[in-house]
């Protein structure tokens, strides 16, 4: 499996995304300018002006004409996919840090950082058909983490919304009434800040990546932890793969201390774990900086990882990789 | 002494106060460093006696006896000459010097208190001037005022000590007869110290025993594993057993620092330093040896620093340590100090110098011990400026009879290494080239079990070389040496006997270019590890001397130790926190270099050189090992049946865990694809009718397209 090196970005990846088909794949770092690649060849397709910040999450909605980004220059923006033209900004008091369309993509979930005297907050906005039609305003707004919430997705049905974050804590909020239903037990949850959160491709469970060193995957229905994964160093970003059975883990130390280490002390590897039998089944090398981003295609063919170096890999399986037993 | 207050009282008193002690996180509570609030740990309840005479807070007032009787009037001149005398030894404090005066006679009562700012310093003072001569009639007696107490407590009526029923003891060496034959070693990382059985067959560690705050700095483990002991602010503690580990015996010592057991771990050396109050003076240093088994003091050694920093570089300010090393093999016989220009050489009987006197070699620079007899090997280096050549001489003890010399010119420097059965020595010696501008290194070999203890010099091929290691082989009779200028060294291998060469050194081989920088030999001899540590990122080479063929190399990253367990089956490598704070942990290799397996600790400290748990030496012959070596096959067998049995049964367990994680899935999977189903309409509903995932709502198809690129017409000719 030979990687192909995607040189775009400038700063540090923050977030990978592929649309439905697998066929693009939407990148983000902290150089202001999201990137949509072919996600076959990892040829440049095109960018996106228009942030005055790191950008630190994206999504792009099920028919591929609109991508979301959420910017630390305190806006998420809507995006015509294909001209690149902004559709509309959303302006926040603080940086926005994470985006999700729901399904039907008629809603999103963005959440906003700690930032002056504003607490963390999660705004969910509608998202009109017509972008001409397209308001600011919130249809609700979640309050109570304490810090950074890293990251928000869509429960079934849009009934949920699941939110992680620096207080190491999963949170079940209720969409209609915007009421927390529930947490995660404190006793099998992460000890430490939840960088990462994936949802399978079904939507039946989710898997988050702890600066614990650990990844667990729990049940997106009532917050049971299901399966834990041990690593040696924090985690930053952790996927599922769509076909098998599949974790990936990715992350290294912090990126302060990077510097002062070789990189093989580092082990800057996206870690492959069962799921089911929570062993380690393998490991892609390559970075030379933590891996902050972690996608796999919806195909489940090729996987993309996004470093603190600046690089995307995007990773085509060898055909050994599919019939792997352990 | 504070009394101990239970929890009830506690509570009680809490509740008095007002405080809710269920709201108190207790283990959040940190006493600061050194101060225990007069609440006596269970650890330290010996201690306690021998606390209560200091803490009278008099430890640091003598007594001094003898003086003579002076009318007032002398008052002031005799209390001058007794300061005098007292403030050469330390610091008295203020008002510290009390001589009472006899109210009726008007005269002083021939005694006077003096008080210094430190125990030590009054231990001093007592030391130094009971028995000081101030004229004809007036000897001094000096005590410490806290003996007095102490003795007047001394019952006047002898009374026969209880002689208490005999208790048989445990089996110490209970551990050297697990059913599988492991070996032990202790860890340390963080506030825990955990000892393990190293269980290969089943790849993981087996925990024996842990311990939060086990020890204060270290733990270390006696020569021949019988005991791991552990150092604490009031002293050493040795601890072992049957079955865990019970505190054996306690050893008081205030501020120990450091701790040394002799060979046969019959005695332990004790040592402290301590800050004396006149920052311009040396550090005191006070050295005790225990009897391992009674807890008595055979004997201690009290001094100013510089006098047990002579020779050797490093070492704990100053002192290399150890101080005394203990020679004459396992029995622990003799011990011996470099001093200045002398070796002392005191033995164990009597606990004294032989003959009462130190050898004297006029400036001696460096000895040791042979690892198996009494046989001292000692380096003098040049003097006079090259008019009386440097020596290295071979000295029997308790004869101090010279066995042999070496004369040794323009020599720079010279390191001893001994064979670990005391057959050989060998003695690398750094000269000048003849500009003085350079050194070469060339090695002497002494065949110490030889009539005459023959020498033979060995040099180096490629005089430029620098030797970065060398190395005996255990028990056996060769040696290997790491030498080169470049960043990759050469590694050879010599014998001292070879089937050609019985009586003469010979090379074996030489391994260009490695990436190396240590050697770790097996113990049991045969193989070795050429690692390359630090610099190298922890390259690992395990090389076969047998058939002069590598087995292996691996790669430990950043490995800072290597360890053979005692009986060179199994090696630890290990990342500690001392040198690199990633990736800290250990791994366990088999002897030919196959990764067992791996453990991750944070903040490891403790690895080597006291991991593995020592075995004392084997019972058997050296007839019946050879033996067993001879027909290895027959007894393996049984070992091997054992080992397969057990991962059979290892590979079952796996399969079934692994089928009921498999089951367990599927059955959540399943309970989850039920409810999907149910869900399938509403979701279709919020996709504006669009089908949901399950489906695939397009397919492929290969549509072909012509496209008319070009037309262009040409006449062929017919014909």
């Amino acid at each position: 499996m030979r990687p192909i090196l995607m040189k775009g970005h400038e700063r540090p990846l923050t977030f990978l995304k592929y649309n439905r088909e697998g066929d693009l794949l939407f990148s983000c770092a902290k150089d202001h300018t999201p990137t949509v690649w072919f996600a076959d060849d990892g040829e440049r397709l095109g960018t996106y002006r228009g942030h005055n910040g790191a950008v630190w999450s994206c999504d792009v909605s099920r028919d591929s004409t609109r991508l979301i980004t959420a910017s630390a220059d305190q806006t998420a923006k809507l995006w015509n996919v294909q001209t690149g033209e902004q559709l509309h900004t959303f302006n926040f008091d603080s940086p926005a840090r994470s985006v999700d369309f729901s399904v039907g993509d008629n809603l999103a979930v963005i959440t906003t950082d700690p930032f002056m005297a504003f607490t963390s907050a999660i705004h969910v906005k509608r998202i009109a058909s017509d972008p001409s039609e397209q308001t600011g305003d919130s249809v609700l707004v979640l309050k109570g983490p304490q810090g950074r919430i890293n990251r928000a997705v869509w429960g079934p049905l849009n009934r949920t919304i699941i939110s992680a974050g620096e207080d190491s804590i999963i949170r079940r909020w209720d969409t209609e009434t915007g009421k927390l239903l529930q947490e995660s037990e404190p006793e099998v949850g992460h000890t430490k800040q939840i960088t990462s959160l994936a949802k399978s491709s079904d939507g039946s469970h989710f898997v988050t990546g702890s600066l614990d060193k650990s990844a667990k995957l729990w049940d997106i229905r009532d917050l049971s932890l299901i399966k834990t994964y041990v690593t040696e160093r924090p985690v930053n970003a952790v996927t599922m793969s769509p076909l098998l059975d599949h974790v990936v883990l990715g992350g290294g130390q912090d990126a302060s201390s990077v510097t002062t280490t070789d990189h093989r002390a580092g082990k800057f590897e996206a870690k492959f774990f069962d799921k089911v039998l929570q062993e380690e089944i393998g490991g892609v090398k390559g970075h030379f900086g933590p891996i902050n981003a972690l996608a796999f295609n919806p195909d489940g063919k090729s996987f993309s990882s996004g470093g603190e170096d600046g690089y995307v890999r995007l990773h085509h399986f060898d055909p050994d990789y599919f019939s792997i037993k352990i | 002494m504070a009394d101990v207050i239970n929890v009830k009282d506690a509570e009680a008193l809490a509740a008095e106060w007002g405080i809710d002690t269920s709201q108190i996180d207790f283990d959040s509570i940190e006493l600061p460093p050194g101060e225990d609030f007069g609440i006596i740990s269970d650890d330290e309840d010996v201690y306690q006696e021998e606390q209560l005479d200091s803490d009278t807070g008099f430890g640091n007032v003598i007594v001094v006896d003898n003086l003579p009787v002076v009318p007032l009037e002398k008052f002031e001149k005799l209390e001058g000459v007794v300061r005098k005398i007292y403030t050469q030894i330390g610091v008295i404090k203020e008002d510290g010097l009390w001589m009472p005066v006899d109210s009726k006679t008007n005269k002083t009562l021939g005694y006077c208190f003096i008080e210094y700012n430190t125990p030590q310093e009054a231990e001093l003072a007592k030391e130094k001037t009971n028995g000081y001569r101030l004229d004809k009639s007036h000897f001094f007696a000096v005590n410490m005022f806290d003996d007095f107490d102490r003795f007047m407590r001394v019952p006047d009526e002898w009374v026969a000590p209880e002689i208490k029923p005999y208790v048989p003891g445990e089996n110490l060496q209970q551990w050297l007869t697990d059913e599988k034959a492991r070996d032990q070693f202790v860890i340390r990382a963080g506030t825990d110290t955990e000892v393990f059985w190293n269980d290969a067959r089943h790849l993981k560690p087996d925990p024996v025993y842990k311990r939060t705050y086990w020890t204060e700095s270290y733990v270390q483990w006696s020569p021949l594993g019988t005991y791991l002991a552990t150092v604490h602010r009031q002293g050493a503690a040795v601890w072992g057993g049957a079955t865990t580990f019970n505190r054996l015996m306690r050893y008081a010592h205030p501020q120990v620092k450091l701790i040394d057991f002799s060979p046969g771990e019959k005695y332990l050396v004790t040592y402290s330093s301590h800050e004396p109050s006149n920052p311009r003076d040396a550090n005191r240093v006070v050295i005790n040896i225990f009897d391992v088994r009674t807890g008595k003091v055979m004997r201690d050694f009290k001094g100013s620093a510089d006098e047990f920093a002579i020779g050797g570089a490093g070492g704990v300010t100053g002192v290399s340590w150890p101080v005394f090393r203990w020679g004459g093999g396992k029995d622990d016989k003799y011990f011996a100090k470099l001093g200045k220009n002398m070796i002392s050489v005191y033995e164990t009987e009597t606990f004294s110098l032989i003959d009462k006197k130190s050898m004297k070699i006029e400036n001696v620079m460096d000895f040791t011990w042979s690892p198996a007899d009494p046989i001292i090997a000692l380096f003098v280096p040049e003097l006079g400026g090259g008019n009386q050549p440097a020596r290295v001489s071979l000295v029997q003890i308790p004869g101090k009879q010279e066995l042999r010399q070496k004369n040794l010119f323009s020599v720079s420097d010279c390191k001893m290494y001994w064979q670990s059965c005391g057959d050989y020595l060998a003695v690398k010696v750094d000269r000048y080239t003849k500009t003085k501008k350079s050194t070469y290194t060339g090695f002497e070999l002494f065949r110490i079990k030889e009539r005459d203890i023959p020498i033979e010099v060995l040099e180096l091929e490629n005089k430029n070389d620098k030797i970065i290691a060398f190395a005996w082989e255990p028990k056996g009779h060769r040696f290997a040496v790491i030498h080169g200028d470049g960043p990759r060294p050469d590694v050879s291998f010599y014998s001292m006997k070879t089937a050609q060469h019985s009586g003469r050194v010979s090379k074996l081989t030489t391994l260009k270019g490695k990436q190396a920088n240590a050697l770790f030999w097996s113990p049991s001899g045969h193989y070795v590890i050429l690692a390359g540590m630090k610099g190298f990122n922890g390259q690992l080479e395990f090389y076969n001397v047998d058939e002069l063929e590598t087995m292996a190399t691996a790669e430990h990253f950043m490995a800072t130790d290597v360890d053979w367990d005692p009986t060179g089956r199994y090696v630890a490598t290990a990342v500690t926190s001392v040198h690199h704070e990633m990736e800290n942990g250990f791994n366990i290799w088999s002897f030919n270099g196959k990764l067992l397996y791996r453990t991750l600790k944070d903040h490891f400290f403790q690895a080597s050189p006291y991991q593995w748990r020592p075995r004392p030496p084997s019972f058997l012959s050296a007839e019946k090992e050879e033996e067993i070596a001879k027909n290895l096959k027959k007894y393996s067998k049984k070992y091997e049946a054992e080992d397969q049995d057990v991962s059979l049964l290892l590979s079952e367990q796996d399969r079934e865990k692994r089928r009921l994680l498999k089951k367990e899935w599927e059955d959540w999977v399943n309970r989850w694809q039920r409810l999907h189903e149910e869900e399938k309409l509403e979701r279709q509903k919020l996709r504006d009718g669009e089908a949901s995932d399950e489906e695939e709502e397009y397919e492929a198809k290969e549509v072909e397209v012509e496209e008319v690129l070009d037309v262009s017409e040409e006449v062929v000719s017919f014909e």
